[in-house]
């Protein structure tokens, strides 16, 4: 058991999402099943599904200042303010050197530098039109350091690259360091800008796992019999991590309290997941928050609406919680895409609702269930009432075999 | 180009770099960095500017000279002169 010293809670959330840009209008288009996936028009790629944000981004900081930074460190930025409002904090309420900035990137640096070389071509590609702002805009701190930037804050800052597992491992990270003592509070999540990039696109084409539709809302469709890949979208979510005994202190909004976590490694495979890593993760996750399966009232799934992918997770899934068909299981990719970095947080922060209206919001899209993924209590198409959602396993995963399993629980016991 | 002219080019390229800037109690003696929201990144913004827009190679042990509007104007004009 850990002490409320080392016990720890979210208590802020800040989002940019492709249909939201504040936690309770995610909330809301989550339930109601809207995605606002459209078709972009890429440099050299062309035409793609995809999603985009439209918050505003001169919010919290110059014009100047989002010209000079990169897209990841834009949304960060706006996340980051809007997460420390959102849990009634100032940069200031704690001591600026103890507190942490740890954001997850699945990659950076490939939108800089795409653009460089784009922007150096008109120039007969002579490289002293090459930007002096190339290195500070693609070192892999950048996105976590324009937030330390913004907000004044003189702790530690780095990013972790963690795949598609970077949002939870991020968390994950930010829980580790306020145990250690590390910092007083963490300033944790996950960003993307990989809807700037067309080599993503085109690399996930030549894999055969861009999916592709005529609507683009549409596109994406895990457990569907007729998905045919990943829809990529850009994104962030930044989360305000304290002890409990801090939060309590200071009377804070508890959303819920990470109990269990897990990170593994398939050993296997660059890009194929291996369900039987997976089970051991969130058993891995489970053990460490005390609990069964039965424990767990909602599972957030990872899938991406890729064939192999999602036939992995529901192996996993019906394998390790064959005895608690009553778990619920969501998908929020459907509505969203696939948001790299930030997938993990966005998905956990999208159903953190649930605690409060018990409502599980659907994996939209499936026409056609694939029997491989009709797992017991899989909600698709239209939102769920359920009779209360106390628990919430968190499953992302990602490339080079990484796995990462987060468990929220509601209630302080 | 003209000195004018110069002048008009420095503001408008600061301007790019920053669209809130304030000229109007812009001190043309006075360094740019001083009065102005600009840092070592945006100074180079203006090197790369001219580079782009008039194909000037500046030489680093040159920037001194584009510290002021002034200075700025005075070393850009012969540099400028066919512009």
């Amino acid at each position: 058991m850990y002490s409320d010293d080392q016990r720890v809670v979210i208590t802020g959330v800040g989002l940019a999402a492709p249909n939201a840009s504040s936690l309770s209008e995610f909330r809301e288009k989550l339930i109601n099943g809207i995605s606002e996936i459209e078709e972009v028009d890429l440099r050299y790629f062309g035409k793609a599904p995809a999603g985009t944000c439209r918050f505003e981004e001169t919010r919290y900081r110059k014009k100047k200042e989002n010209k000079k930074g990169t897209r990841a460190g834009c949304i960060g930025v706006y996340c980051s303010h809007e997460a420390l409002r959102d849990a009634g904090l100032e940069p200031g309420s704690y001591a600026r050197d103890r507190i942490g900035v740890y954001v997850g990137l699945t990659e950076h640096g490939t939108v800089e530098t795409e653009n460089e070389i784009y922007n150096i071509k008109g120039y007969g590609y002579d490289v002293s039109y090459w930007t002096h702002h190339h290195n500070p805009r693609t070192v892999l701190n950048n996105p976590a350091g324009e937030i330390t930037m913004s907000l004044g804050i003189t702790g530690p800052h780095y990013s972790i690259g963690a795949a598609c597992a970077a949002g939870n491992a991020s968390l994950i990270q930010g829980v580790q360091m306020l145990r250690l003592g590390e910092v007083d509070m963490a300033i944790a999540g996950g960003l993307s800008e990989s809807t700037g990039s067309f080599g993503i696109f085109a690399s996930f084409k030549s894999q055969g796992a861009l999916a592709d539709a005529d609507d683009p809302r549409q596109a994406c469709k895990p457990f569907d019999v007729n998905r045919n890949g990943i829809v990529v979208s850009e994104g962030g979510c930044i989360y305000i991590l304290e002890t409990l005994t801090r939060a309590r202190t200071r009377n804070a909004r508890i959303y819920g309290e990470i109990v269990g976590y897990a990170m593994n490694s398939d050993a296997k495979d660059p890009v194929l997941p291996f369900w039987e890593r997976q089970v051991q993760c969130m058993q891995l996750a489970l053990d460490r928050a005390a609990m069964t399966t039965t424990d767990i009232d909602l599972i957030s799934t990872h899938a991406t609406g890729t064939r192999q992918g999602d036939n992995e997770e529901c192996r996993a899934i019906r394998s390790l919680f064959a005895d608690s068909p009553q778990t619920y299981v969501n998908n929020t990719k459907s509505i969203i895409g696939h948001a790299m970095g930030a997938a993990g947080v966005l998905e956990l922060a999208g159903n953190l609702g649930s605690f409060e209206d018990g409502l599980v919001h659907p994996t939209i899209n499936v026409t056609e269930l694939d029997p491989a993924c009709a797992l017991d209590n899989l909600v698709i198409n239209e939102a769920v009432q359920s009779r209360g959602i106390g628990t919430i396993l968190n499953n992302s995963f990602g490339m080079m075999g990484i796995n990462s399993v987060l468990i929220v629980r509601k209630n302080i016991l | 180009m003209t000195r004018d002219d110069i002048k008009d080019l420095i503001l408008e390229i600061i301007e790019d770099i920053d669209d809130e800037a304030d000229f109007d109690d812009l001190d043309p003696d006075k360094p740019l960095r001083d009065q102005l929201d600009l840092d070592s990144m945006d100074f180079l913004d203006i090197v790369m500017e001219l580079r782009k827009r008039h194909q000037l190679q500046i030489p680093e042990e040159d920037y001194p000279h584009l510290a002021t509007l002034n200075s700025c104007t005075a070393y850009l004009e012969p540099l400028l002169k066919e512009a």
